[in-house]
């Protein structure tokens, strides 16, 4: 037996147990997207621990105090900036909700775009 | 600016599980980095979570709902665990609940695997450097693997206790190791060892004249729940005995390094063997036990465990096996919450075992009716790293708390049978 590569024991560390998983809701594809939120919580429980170990270690070593982060304002710039980081990250993340809604409308507009990839093949 | 605290009052929720640092630490334990501590942190939280929070959903779905529809519809109350499954699996409090634990356990093994796998080479190392040499690791070249543990991954857990992925593996036991404080919440003490220290109270307790001098324990593991016994009795002769490999050189090696004045480990020997049939004399053992053990074997092999203990046991010997109660005499709801793990857990002889009759199993072995006793064990551990779970409510299959079953020399089993 040869020695793991890096790639080998990620998928060995997300390996399927043997036998039928089972499925508790009806729809197994609701499941499958509630245990990827529950990863999500998992990565997002990490990185809260994170922030707070840092918090703890700036404070411990006199660089600034906890309280300083929940009593921090920022400038309408800083602000301004942070709204456009947050429109950002809601346009990454509801994508799929967006491309919906341009997919309604696009029968209307008649453009190439309603055209399905059979269709095109056939161009 | 109003503080939000101010304006709405924050939900009581239970008090969580102690945090990963107070796991204990020996030489063979994987390190475990900032944000893979924080990974275990949040699944002990989860656990914790599900079992005070939401299944407390899943019995009011049924208080309120599943069953009384049952009683309109049939007229009588679900008499059976399968007739409550038949009207709960459609609950979405039951789906949410199961989904949830079954998803957690899933996160368990990916979490504890990683931390194992990062660091694969170095473990085997370290154990390598530990065993070497040590007449006390017995492993046989060409074992064979009893189908019941080599065809199950239990606990989800992939490749299972027996499986390697390269030459001296230990990932199974290191994974197992690493993340077991994360699916009880801590609630077996530091080392994992909060069975074995409650088998030496209770033979303190009721046995207190008792010296072992020869104890045998069944399906080892990392041998975790063995380490009291070695403390308790410095003198004994130990054989640890597991049909697993990769378990065998991580807890011999595990053992070495948790080595003090006050433990001594050069008395124990971790012996590759199937507990169904071993190559001892007769009566060669005066103290016999297992924890969480008998669950993980089968109908045939139960049997045959016990027929070879009544051979090995000496006449004034006396054995102990911990597993999580028996459905007998149970309400039907909480035997239906219990068997979860048998079909969600990956644990195929988890249904069959908890209705045999192991006392009766016991005296088809050989041993007398009055040598059989039955009693409550609950984890001992450092209540001030770990305290109590608050309230009432518990992890079902997973409580650090025990159904005990065994058999004592024939005049003592009515005194300690009461005696729990």
């Amino acid at each position: 037996m040869s020695k793991l590569s890096l790639e080998e024991k990620r998928a060995l560390a997300a390996k399927k147990s043997k036998g039928k998983r089972p499925w508790f809701y009806d729809s197994a594809e609701a499941e499958r997207v509630l245990n990827v939120a529950m990863a999500l919580a998992q990565e997002l429980a990490v990185t809260r621990e994170r922030i707070d170990t840092l918090e703890r270690l700036l404070e411990a070593k006199g660089v600034l105090a906890r309280s300083e982060f929940d009593h921090y304002l920022p400038n309408s710039a800083i602000s301004a900036e942070r709204s456009q980081t947050q429109q950002d990250y809601l346009a990454r993340v509801f994508r799929v909700m967006t491309q919906s809604a341009e997919s309604a409308g696009e029968g209307a507009a008649g453009h190439e775009g309603a055209a399905s990839i059979d269709e095109l093949a056939r161009t | 600016m109003q503080n939000w605290a101010t304006v709405k009052t924050p939900p009581v929720l239970g008090a969580g599980p102690p945090g990963y640092h107070v796991v204990g630490r020996h030489g063979m334990m994987p390190s475990v980095q900032h944000d893979e501590a924080a990974r275990f942190n949040f699944l002990a939280n989860m656990n914790r979570f599900l079992s005070t929070q939401l299944l407390p959903c899943v019995k009011t779905a049924y208080d309120d709902r599943a069953k009384p529809a049952f009683v309109k519809a049939q007229g009588t109350a679900p008499a059976h665990r399968k007739d409550v499954k038949a009207i709960m699996q459609h609950e979405p409090a039951y789906q949410n609940w199961s989904a949830l634990r079954r998803g957690t356990m899933e996160l368990r093994q990916q979490s504890g695997r990683s931390v194992v796998l990062r660091q694969l080479e170095p473990l085997i190392e370290q154990a390598r450097v530990l065993n070497e040499g040590q007449g006390t690791l017995r492993l046989s070249d060409n074992f064979v693997v009893p189908r019941y543990i080599s065809a199950v991954e239990q606990h989800c857990a992939p490749g299972g206790y027996s499986s390697e992925l390269v030459a001296d593996d230990i990932a199974a036991a290191a994974n197992y190791d690493v993340g077991i404080f994360a699916t009880t919440g801590g609630g077996l003490g530091r080392y994992a060892d909060g069975g074995g220290k409650a088998v030496v109270q209770w033979l303190a307790r009721t046995h207190p004249s008792f010296k072992p001098k020869r104890i045998l324990d069944l399906g080892t593991g990392l041998g975790h729940n063995l380490l009291p016994l070695a403390e308790a009795f410095p003198d004994a002769q130990i054989i640890a005995v597991d049909v697993a490999a990769p378990m065998l050189r991580y807890g011999h090696a595990r053992a070495r390094s948790l080595q003090t004045e006050s433990m001594q480990v050069d008395g124990i020997t971790f012996l590759q063997a199937n507990a169904e049939a071993l190559d001892f004399p007769d009566q060669h053992f005066d103290f016999i036990m297992s924890c969480m053990f008998l669950h993980e074997t089968s109908f045939v092999a139960i049997q045959k465990i016990f027929n070879e203990s009544k051979r090995l046991l000496s006449g004034s010997g006396i054995s102990i096996h911990l597993e999580q109660p028996q459905y007998a005499g149970m309400d039907v709801y909480e035997q239906f919450i219990r068997d979860w793990d048998a079909h969600n857990n990956n644990e195929p002889f988890w249904t069959t075992m908890h209705e045999l009759d192991l006392p009766a199993l016991a005296q088809k072995a050989g041993f007398a009716p009055a040598q059989c006793f039955e009693t409550g064990l609950e984890a001992v551990v450092d209540e001030a790293l770990f305290p109590k779970a608050p309230g009432k409510v518990e992890d079902y299959g997973r409580k650090a708390a025990w159904y005990a079953f065994g058999t004592q020399p024939s005049a003592e089993s009515a005194a300690s049978s009461t005696a729990a």
